[in-house]
């Protein structure tokens, strides 16, 4: 997204076409927002307020308190936290590694294996539940986080959008470093890897935003309160405890999502750009 | 050493890490999947055993399985041109210069970065019959006290908007990059020549928007028959599988009824759907989108 605000071009609207765009915009933009003030206001005030809309109403954090103690919270943040750094390190890893190979190096079967890559894009591991959560078995990885992450760890689309990138960087470079001396690795380190920094920026965002908001593998794959991420943690929540009023599901369904909210209405402009430059391929 | 030799032992040993997680997660999985869609689930004493196309005969009686599919399309075709038409108008819009254009953008996006678990809590108070939102806004008209998830005719539809809801915004940013690249020339030119807005936008970036409604398009099929965080959280499928779509299906069938041989068939039908896309989308597609 261009950070000047360009000027009006020649066929935008003038006059009442404008008047008209400008009003349909907001009117959509309300209505999009509004089940989330809906979820702000029915957080913030107590439960008899949760479908009143009183602007005399008080304020409260009570609803964010009781959710806290209501269920191991804590603890899931601590997991979510976990597992998503564990599998980006990984990934970041086994990415570079595999792109590097890939863009650099002529090796026996180079295409054929690139081709078997790309295979992941189409049979997801979030279709393979059945097969990998026999895997998960055998390795005795049920309800671990290791297990969560290990179907994730090697992304085919990481180590696409890695070697395109791998790629565009010139030859020149490579010999000039081979020349000062530098292995390969040494060079990968020195010169691949910090030319491509804002695509592991876009990588690394977008794996953060999927892996906080995954929710079915790790569903199936935990079963106790200390491997639960956030997403698996926050449905028991909201599912068990018919008692649990809205007020308070809302303050958890807030507080579960956000770190990433808040992360994301700091850093727009980054995770905007990270999803376009992770999208167009 | 010599040159090629190390080029190879490098290059594989680089790729060997990434290849070995491939290999266990993807490709043996959906090898393995292939096979035990073929054997009986095995239960207690009784080990698995080789049964043909039986679990595949069972899927053509079984009117769940049907339900889901019919579901699953019935949702694709709600949720996928609508958000697909939706994202490009948002992106029309907040493309101009138009006021609150920040907030424009923001509003739009937002709900992208919830998780689709934390969207289904939201919504689930909406459809609440008599409390729910939609239902105290129908009251100031003398309607209300309607079950819009407990309902067969709207259960799906309550999912499909909610969706749409949450996916929106995230083609827009597409179209958004897409229309940024767009030279100002064109416009320029269009104008001279006198051509209408709507025709200028069906003759000319439509066409140019082509690629990305490609990818867009890509995306949002893949996402109807991959995501089903919001059935499990809301519906469970219900009621009467109203809600079901294949995923859903198969989660039930697998991990509620621990019926893996069937689940293994079911995960067939889905790599197959999956796959015939691909291959559709590179056969057909690919010729009639031209890139820049």
């Amino acid at each position: 997204m261009s950070a000047a605000a360009h000027g009006r071009s020649a066929m935008e609207p003038a006059g009442i076409a404008r008047a008209l765009d400008t009003l349909g915009a907001w009117v959509l933009a309300i209505l999009w927002f509004l089940p989330l003030i809906y979820a702000v206001w029915t957080a913030f005030h107590p439960t008899e307020y949760s479908a009143r809309f009183d602007l005399a109403a008080p304020l409260t954090l009570k609803n964010f308190a009781d959710a806290w103690s209501a269920a191991p919270f804590a603890r899931y943040f601590l997991n979510t936290v976990l597992l998503v750094t564990m599998i980006l390190a990984v990934q970041l890893v086994l990415v570079t590694l595999a792109a590097y190979a890939f863009a650099r190096f002529e090796f026996f079967g180079r295409e054929v294996l690139f081709a078997l890559v790309l295979v992941q894009l189409m049979v997801m591991p979030d279709v393979l539940i059945v097969e990998n959560y026999q895997t998960l078995r055998r390795l005795g990885l049920i309800d671990t986080l290791l297990g969560i992450g290990l179907p994730y760890m090697a992304s085919a689309f990481g180590i696409f959008l890695l070697r395109q990138t791998f790629k565009s960087i010139p030859r020149e470079l490579d010999e000039a470093a081979r020349v000062e001396g530098c292995g390969f690795l040494k060079m990968l380190w020195l010169v691949y890897v910090p030319l491509a920094r804002p695509v592991y920026i876009a990588y690394g965002l977008v794996s953060i935003s999927y892996h906080w908001n995954n929710f079915l593998w790790p569903l199936i794959v935990t079963n106790s309160v200390t491997t639960r991420p956030l997403t698996v943690g926050l449905s028991i929540f909201a599912a068990v405890d018919q008692g649990i009023d809205w007020a308070i599901i809302c303050a958890a369904t807030l507080m579960t999502s956000g770190p990433l909210l808040i992360a994301f209405l700091l850093f727009q402009r980054q995770f905007v750009q990270s999803f376009i430059r992770a999208g167009i391929r | 050493m010599n040159q090629r030799l190390s080029a190879n032992i490098h290059g594989w040993l680089l790729l060997l890490p990434a290849a070995a997680l491939l290999a266990l997660f993807t490709h043996y999985p959906t090898a393995a999947t292939v096979w035990q869609s073929f054997r009986s689930t095995p239960k207690g004493s009784r080990p698995s055993v080789f049964i043909g196309l039986d679990n595949y005969a069972t899927m053509l009686d079984d009117p769940i399985f049907w339900k889901s599919v019919v579901n699953n399309l019935i949702y694709a075709a709600g949720t996928i041109p609508t958000s697909i038409a939706l994202a490009l108008l948002m992106a029309v819009w907040v493309n101009q210069n138009l006021a609150g254009r920040g907030f424009l953008r923001m509003a739009y996006f937002t709900p992208t970065m919830l998780p689709m678990i934390a969207v289904a809590n939201i919504w689930l108070f909406f459809y609440t019959p008599d409390y729910g939102l939609i239902d105290q806004v129908l009251k100031l008209f003398g309607r209300g006290g309607y079950n819009w998830l407990g309902t067969k005719d709207t259960a799906l539809w309550c999912i499909i908007v909610m969706t749409v809801w949450k996916e929106a915004g995230f083609f827009m940013i597409f179209y958004l990059a897409a229309l940024q690249q767009i030279p100002p020339s064109l416009a320029e030119a269009a104008s001279l020549e006198g051509a209408s807005r709507w025709y200028f936008f069906r003759r000319v970036v439509f066409p140019l928007l082509m690629p990305t409604t490609l990818f867009v398009l890509i995306n949002a099929v893949i996402n109807s028959f991959r995501l089903v965080d919001h059935v499990l959280a809301i519906t469970r499928g219900g009621p009467d599988n109203a809600t079901s779509l294949l995923l859903f299906y198969l989660w039930e069938t697998a991990f509620k009824f621990w019926d893996t041989g069937y689940g293994a068939a079911l995960t067939v039908v889905l790599l197959v759907l999956l796959g015939a896309f691909a291959l559709g989308q590179y056969f057909y597609f690919d010729r009639r989108v031209h890139y820049r």
